[in-house]
């Protein structure tokens, strides 16, 4: 009676151990393919991922570039014998603004240039004229006055050497640069 | 080069010989002074007799003798006679002294200029004489003797003489002209002698060179350049190694010397403004000529310095101002059209010239210092800007666009005998001319 006790016991030990073992195996082998099948899917994700994360920072070089590019491209332009800053100037600016206080290390330089109309020695003060209120301006979008120094060429740089209307609108200019 | 300055004068002896003791310029107007272009005198200058014949002599008698015309015909006074209508052969007279004078009143000459020209070795002389063919006298008579490359400072040493017997004005003949050249690529000061013989480059800054202003001695030049990032004011003695540099914030322009003093007038931003400054020799700010917001800018001094004129935007156009540097009273000069800039005070005092504006324009005016006037000078050539007087008053240098590139011109301080005054490559601006006495 004790023996069979014994054995009974032995079989409802092992039986399910055995049990147990072989779904165990079983459990085992289906986890290695589904641990394979996810270690892909993830490397694709990753993968996905890092083409997003490159394709984003690519965009971002490419947004920063533009953005750089805007600031040092894009001109303001004045009117015949005048440093006042047009609307068009103004919104102009308020983008460079933008983008000076989104690149807090950069300092520049703003350039006043004229048209070759008026006389050499007069345009320099006239191109004086129009870097300090451009600069002003942007020192009102709250940019410090210490990252941005101005310079008057006059008309001894023109864009447009040309001597028509034309020529003269686009010389009558002020101009960002990175230092 | 100071002992080749002091050989050079050691060398041209002077001698007068018989100039009669009537000679009274006072005693017949030759040149009306207040329209002394009105009618040129006519004038014969049959070329130099050679004293011994030669190669050299030669040469040189007809080079001297055309210098003396070319000179004489660039004040604007005279009327140089062709000498295919001459009765005489000056190579053929026995004496230089004795003239018939017939022969030269029946071609319609009223002054003759005669010429002896002697070669020995290196060494020329010059036997040089002025008569009044209808007073059949003779109005100055010089002996110069010099090397031969010095022919040029003989012949515009007789041309003064004859000037100065004529006007009471020893005239230009040693005065040069500054002036911006783009000729090297880049804008760098030049200068040549007053007829736009020997332009020479004097700045080699490789950068944007501008506004050249010679003091009232002729040993300073200043200018602006942009050799170190910034327009910045140079102050450099022509001669020696000597000078300043200007080089406050923003812009340092239009340098204008005080009449016989070691001190300029110039433009400075650095208080946020273009205002002009008086500034010592060495460059320090002695203090500020100009208080009010808005640009003012290139003074130019009356002969006595006590007068400024200078450009100011305040009447909301650039319009010449005068200032009285005592008192401080400021007047505006011009009411004439709405750009009136570069003005430049004449030597005599009366006038000021300026560039003014019309149409898109640039040109030439005169005004006198009561407001008088203005009168144009050029018309419809171009632009005509940056005028400047000879140090006698006679003439005024500017620049020009009316054959293309920018050029200089010289032209009467009435608007007549406008020529150029010599054509490098690039373009020429913004001339100065030097007072009276420079390099003799």
């Amino acid at each position: 009676m004790r023996k069979k006790l014994l054995i009974n016991l032995a079989m409802v030990l092992v039986i399910p151990g055995f049990l147990f073992t072989v779904s165990c195996a079983k459990k085992t082998i289906r986890a290695d393919t589904s641990l394979t099948q996810q270690a892909e899917d993830e490397a694709a994700a990753e993968k996905a991922k890092q083409a997003i994360e490159e394709q984003r920072l690519q965009e971002e070089t490419e947004r920063k570039a533009t953005a750089r590019n805007m600031f040092l491209n894009e001109d303001i332009f004045f009117e015949f014998d005048s440093a006042v800053l047009l609307a068009e100037a103004q919104a102009i600016l308020k983008k460079k603004a933008e983008w000076l206080i989104n690149n807090p290390d950069v300092t520049a330089t703003v350039e006043g240039h004229c048209d070759e109309r008026g006389t050499n020695e007069y345009n320099l003060a006239l191109g004086d004229r129009r870097a300090a209120s451009a600069k002003t301006f942007l020192m009102d979008l709250g940019i410090s006055g210490s990252r941005l120094t101005y310079i008057s060429y006059g008309e001894e740089r023109p864009v447009d050497p040309g001597h028509n209307e034309e020529a003269w609108a686009k010389n009558r200019r002020g101009h960002l640069t990175i230092n | 080069m100071k002992k080749c300055y002091i050989k050079t004068i050691c060398l041209i002896i002077i001698l007068s010989f018989v100039v009669g003791t009537g000679i009274c310029r006072g005693g017949y107007d030759y040149i009306d002074i207040t329209h002394p272009f009105l009618r040129k005198i006519p004038i014969a200058i049959p070329v130099f007799k050679k004293i011994y014949s030669g190669d050299a002599a030669e040469r040189l008698s007809k080079t001297a003798s055309d210098l003396l015309s070319e000179s004489l015909e660039f004040t604007g006074y005279f009327k140089i006679l062709d000498r295919e209508a001459f009765l005489v052969d000056m190579q053929t007279v026995t004496s230089l002294a004795n003239v018939n004078f017939h022969n030269w009143t029946s071609i319609g000459a009223e002054l003759l200029v005669t010429g002896g020209v002697l070669i020995e070795g290196n060494q020329v002389e010059m036997e040089l004489r002025l008569y009044d063919t209808f007073k059949e006298k003779l109005l100055v008579g010089k002996r110069y003797k010099g090397l031969i490359k010095n022919q040029r400072k003989i012949v515009r040493r007789f041309c003064s003489e004859i000037v100065f017997i004529l006007t009471g004005d020893k005239g230009f003949f040693n005065s040069e002209i500054a002036f911006v050249s783009k000729s090297s690529g880049n804008k760098e000061i030049y200068i040549c002698e007053f007829d736009g013989y020997n332009p020479r480059q004097i700045t080699h800054l490789k950068s944007i060179t501008l506004s050249p202003a010679w003091s009232s001695d002729g040993k300073w030049l200043a200018y602006t350049s942009y050799a170190k990032g910034n327009p910045d004011l140079y102050i450099k003695h022509l001669r020696q190694k000597r000078g300043a540099v200007i080089s406050k914030k923003g812009i340092n322009i239009t340098p204008a010397w005080v009449p016989n003093k070691f001190a300029l007038a110039a433009t400075l931003s650095f208080s946020g403004d273009p205002e002009i400054y008086l500034l010592t020799g060495t460059g320090k700010v002695i203090n500020r000529l100009t208080k009010k917001r808005g640009i003012d800018l290139s003074p130019s001094w009356s002969p006595d310095g006590k007068h400024m004129a200078f450009v100011s935007k305040r009447p909301g156009t650039p319009q010449v101002y005068i200032k009285n540097i005592s008192s401080g009273a400021v007047r505006r000069l011009t009411f004439q059209g709405r750009y009136n800039t570069q003005p430049s005070w004449s030597p005599k005092g009366d006038k000021v010239a300026y560039a003014g504006m019309g149409n898109g324009r640039n040109n030439i005016f005169v005004i006198g210092i009561d407001g008088q006037g203005p009168i144009q000078l050029t018309h419809d050539q171009g632009d005509n800007e940056a005028p400047s007087w000879s140090p006698d008053g006679s003439l005024i240098v500017f620049s020009s666009t009316r054959e293309g590139p920018s050029r200089i011109y010289v032209m009467t301080a009435y608007g007549t005998d406008q020529r150029r005054l010599l054509a490098l490559e690039g373009e020429q601006t913004e001339p100065d001319w030097s007072p009276g006495m420079v390099n003799n």
